[in-house]
């Protein structure tokens, strides 16, 4: 089983039906993808296939091969981002902040606060209010457009 | 610079934004096992058999004849009537009966055991059950003589259903096996509540007992009494198999099995005098504590404290109980008995504004206690007794008096409510819990050890800015050592808003103490000369804290924090469905240590309030939740939760940590009778909550 996360080639021997959220926690050792419901309503394992936000709880990892998946860890550590979720405490508990930040990586170039709620609206967060996580992904926006021009996901 | 009251870098920020914080399930062991626990069907009956239909090869399999000779089948807390493992008796669906444990999870998951369970008669209603848990009983003055006496009294009946945690992780420890004992490292609020219940458990045949918090992906009262049993199910597994195990519960299990907040049902009786003065109360609360005692005493008793509200009254009497019903235990959930007396009081206050044809702002303005005014207990206020502060604050921030005439007749509305919440563990708690804390000295600064955890809110960093102020070294320089109980004092559970206000004063003793000690130097000086010095301090009472429990008289808490909502809704006429549109709140928490994590608090605490006023209804069939997933018990999602407007207001405690008071709990007792008061407004009597479009489209209309 050929796959690609965070732009390294991993040849596994795992069964083609393993859940993509097993595949990388275990057989990659990337943990920092999280199980929060394993039914995709948390969002919590949110990674981006293709660049498309997904929940690596509900999808076999056959269904990624030859696909680019892209995790957390796939950040680096020091992207706007990230930055942004500690400057502005977008993180409390942060179980759901690699999906949170995943999923946010999605929305585009400076998303409206409309835009970055439709957009959250499948990654649940218990202990923010979201309020929070809207100023982070604004900051970073803010950041981002500042250093680069845009946000890329 | 002083790091209190900055909005400093949170220590747990970076680990916690690049996935590499390391929780529970991300734990891999050398030869670790996975486990699974067998559970009970039926709410009542006997456990008569078990059939493993199943290859048991490979497996590791215990029950309560596991449990090691001089250790006792009870998870340890209050009355520990809980069993660790099912024998014989069965109180609750998904009460554990067996363990199993594999290397491979398919294989796990695949083995097949047939319970045979004889069934009895349930009790699933609180108001039928005889068995009572608890018992309190608040009197002041002649209450039966001012009823009399008032001109107008008010009665109704409130209720309030189960409310899940749904902390993003789920339950989940590892149990690590050693020559002489076990180590258990998981997603636990109390390390020492665990060390505790493992002790009991296990006897002397088991030396050395370690508990070791990981990560902590959210608790809310959920991580604080039930990791004892899923850590002590962890040990006896890997014990038996001499492997480590690893038991994380998955989202229904967690759903199923673990605590919840306790459903309420709360009667008022209020006399009153025309001008709206209340001059007697009479208040009945009935908790449903499930199956077994757990923490249904303290969480009754918080919730008797404050049934009465935040209001003034000479003639009191509160009658509280906790009753024993076939379903899982209820047991801490983030207020504790607080939001749903209080629900009540608020939801009653807005009725008794009707019933007088007052303002329900006025009617506060006139009854809200004042500092040296005397609460239900008897206890006389400070000068930091702000509820006509935190009323005033939000009630113009939110324009409160203009949309209230504007939105009449409309479909929107807007309600409030004023509520309070006592910081600390109840009357002589803190007293009994002795907590300790300690500093010491490092190569580079100094380390904060305690047993307190990061759960979310902050521990770490506002232990860290106390520290760091109270020494006069930068906050860098303070770190903070994990919860270990083989190496941290223990500073009490990390419950009940203390872990700022009791457990920081502890510290900043210490590290006053620690600075007179270093001399000239700094901690890193002194280290390098003298090497490690270490200061350790205990919990000191004011003296003024007089309580007796035999009465319930006295001062049931250091003090209190106040606060206010404002809620506006608006009604879909169509699927009857409740939106909230904006809350308003303003809190005093005598001091924000770190204003972006205090509002951080009452954001997250407001949101959690408005799911169990509206969205969080836990469906309850033959002693079970029906609903045990997040795909049918709906939490807030980003598109359900309002615009939340914060304001923080600081009148300082002067027994607190450069001021501060407790805050994790107080924002989530005002938002759902804020809510349902902005519903009142509609037009539409509500007095259950969640408000459910189905419980809207059937409520009655408010009688003017």
């Amino acid at each position: 089983m050929r796959l690609t996360v965070n732009g390294v080639e991993w040849d596994l021997a795992v069964h083609p039906m393993k859940r993509l959220l097993d595949v990388l926690r275990e057989d990659c050792s990337l943990t920092g993808t999280k199980e929060g419901c394993g039914e995709g309503e948390c969002g919590a394992c949110t990674v981006l296939v293709d660049d498309a936000p997904v929940c690596a709880c509900l999808i076999p990892v056959a269904q990624v091969i030859g696909a680019n998946v892209r995790t957390i860890e796939g950040l680096g550590d020091d992207h706007p981002l990230q930055r942004a979720f500690m400057d502005e405490v977008g993180a409390q508990c942060g179980i759901c902040t690699p999906g949170m930040i995943m999923a946010a990586l999605a929305l585009g170039p400076r998303p409206s606060l409309a835009r970055i709620k439709v957009g959250l609206a499948g990654n649940l967060c218990r202990c923010t209010g979201y309020e929070a996580i809207y100023r982070a992904v604004r900051r970073a926006a803010d950041a981002t457009s500042v250093e680069t021009g845009a946000v890329r996901p | 610079m002083n790091a209190v009251g900055v909005s400093v870098s949170r220590k747990d920020g970076i680990g916690k934004a690049t996935g590499h914080a390391v929780y529970a399930d991300d734990l891999v062991f050398p030869g670790m096992l996975y486990a699974r626990t067998i559970r009970s069907t039926i709410p009542c009956g006997r456990l008569t058999g078990v059939k493993l239909d199943f290859d048991t090869s490979g497996f590791t399999i215990v029950d309560h004849r596991d449990i090691p000779p001089g250790g006792r089948n009870v998870i340890a807390l209050i009355e520990n009537d809980q069993p660790c493992l099912v024998e014989r008796d069965i109180r609750h669906v998904a009460e554990p009966v067996l363990l199993l444990a594999h290397a491979d999870r398919e294989h796990l998951l695949g083995a097949r055991v047939e319970l045979q369970e004889e069934a009895f008669e349930p009790v699933l209603d609180p108001e039928r059950s005889e068995h009572v848990f608890k018992e309190i009983l608040i009197e002041k003055g002649n209450v039966d003589r001012a009823m009399a006496r008032a001109d107008t009294v008010v009665e109704g009946t409130y209720r309030t259903g189960h409310q899940e945690h749904v902390y993003i992780e789920p339950n989940g420890v590892v149990a690590v096996p050693s020559e002489d004992g076990i180590t258990i490292y998981g997603s636990i609020q109390c390390p020492f509540y665990v060390h505790k219940a493992l002790v009991v458990l296990l006897g002397d045949a088991v030396r050395n007992v370690r508990v070791v918090q990981t990560e902590t992906g959210g608790g809310f009262g959920g991580k604080e009494e039930y990791p004892s049993m899923i850590a002590a199910h962890a040990a006896l597994l890997a014990l038996k198999a001499k492997q480590p195990v690893k038991l994380i519960y998955d989202r229904e299990e967690d759903m199923l099995a673990t605590t919840k907040r306790h459903p309420s049902i709360v009667r008022h009786r209020t006399g009153l005098t025309k001008t709206g003065r209340i001059v007697s109360m009479e208040v009945d609360v009935l908790l449903d504590g499930g199956a077994y005692v757990t923490l249904s005493p303290v969480v009754l008793s918080r919730g008797a404290i404050h049934a009465a509200g935040p209001y003034r009254c000479h003639d009191t009497r509160i009658h509280a109980r906790a009753v024993m019903t076939n379903t899982p235990p209820n047991g801490a959930f983030r207020g504790f008995g607080a939001p749903q007396t209080q629900f009540a009081m608020e939801v009653h206050m807005d009725r008794i504004a009707e019933a007088l044809g007052m303002e329900p702002v006025l009617l506060r303005m006139k009854n809200a206690l004042r500092p040296g005014d005397a609460t239900a207990t008897g206890q006389k206020l400070g000068d930091d007794a702000s509820a006509l502060d935190v009323l005033r604050a939000a009630t113009s921030r939110a324009r409160y008096r203009r949309k209230r005439a504007a939105y009449a007749g409309s479909r929107r509305g807007i309600g409030l409510s004023l509520f309070y919440h006592g910081s600390g563990f109840t009357g002589s708690g803190e007293l009994r819990l002795a907590s300790r804390a300690a500093l010491e000295t490092t190569a580079t600064g100094v380390r904060v050890l305690t047993s307190s955890t990061e759960i979310g809110q902050g521990t770490r960093t506002m232990h860290a800015q106390i520290v760091a102020d109270a020494l006069g070294i930068p906050y860098e320089l303070v770190e903070v050592a994990a919860p270990d109980t083989a190496l941290v004092p223990d500073s009490g559970p990390t419950v009940a808003s203390r872990t700022c206000m009791v457990v920081g004063r502890i510290l900043q003793r210490c590290a006053e103490q620690l600075r007179a000690r270093l001399g000239r130097l700094t901690p890193a000086e002194h280290f390098a000369a003298h090497g490690a010095l270490r200061v350790e301090e205990q919990y000191e009472q004011p003296d003024w804290i007089k309580w007796d429990d035999a009465t319930y008289k006295g001062d049931a808490y250091a003090t209190y924090a106040w606060g206010c909502n404002v809620a506006e809704v608006e009604l879909d006429a169509v699927t009857h469905e409740v939106r909230p549109l904006r809350i308003t709140v303003a809190v005093d928490v005598g001091k924000a240590i770190h204003p972006a994590l205090a509002r951080g608090q009452v954001e997250g605490g407001t949101a959690q309030g408005l799911g169990w006023a509206l969205n969080e209804n836990v469906v309850m069939q033959n002693g079970a939740m029906a609903n045990a997933q997040l795909t049918n018990y709906i939490i807030p999602t980003t598109l359900d939760t309002p615009a939340i407007d914060v304001t923080i207001l600081e009148h300082p405690y002067e027994g607190g940590p450069f001021g501060a008071k407790g805050l994790g709990e107080l924002p989530i007792d005002g938002p759902a009778s804020a809510v349902v008061n902005a519903v009142r407004h509609l037009g539409i009597d509500v007095r259950e909550i969640p408000a459910t479009p189905e419980r809207i489209a059937t409520s009655e209309p408010v009688c003017a």
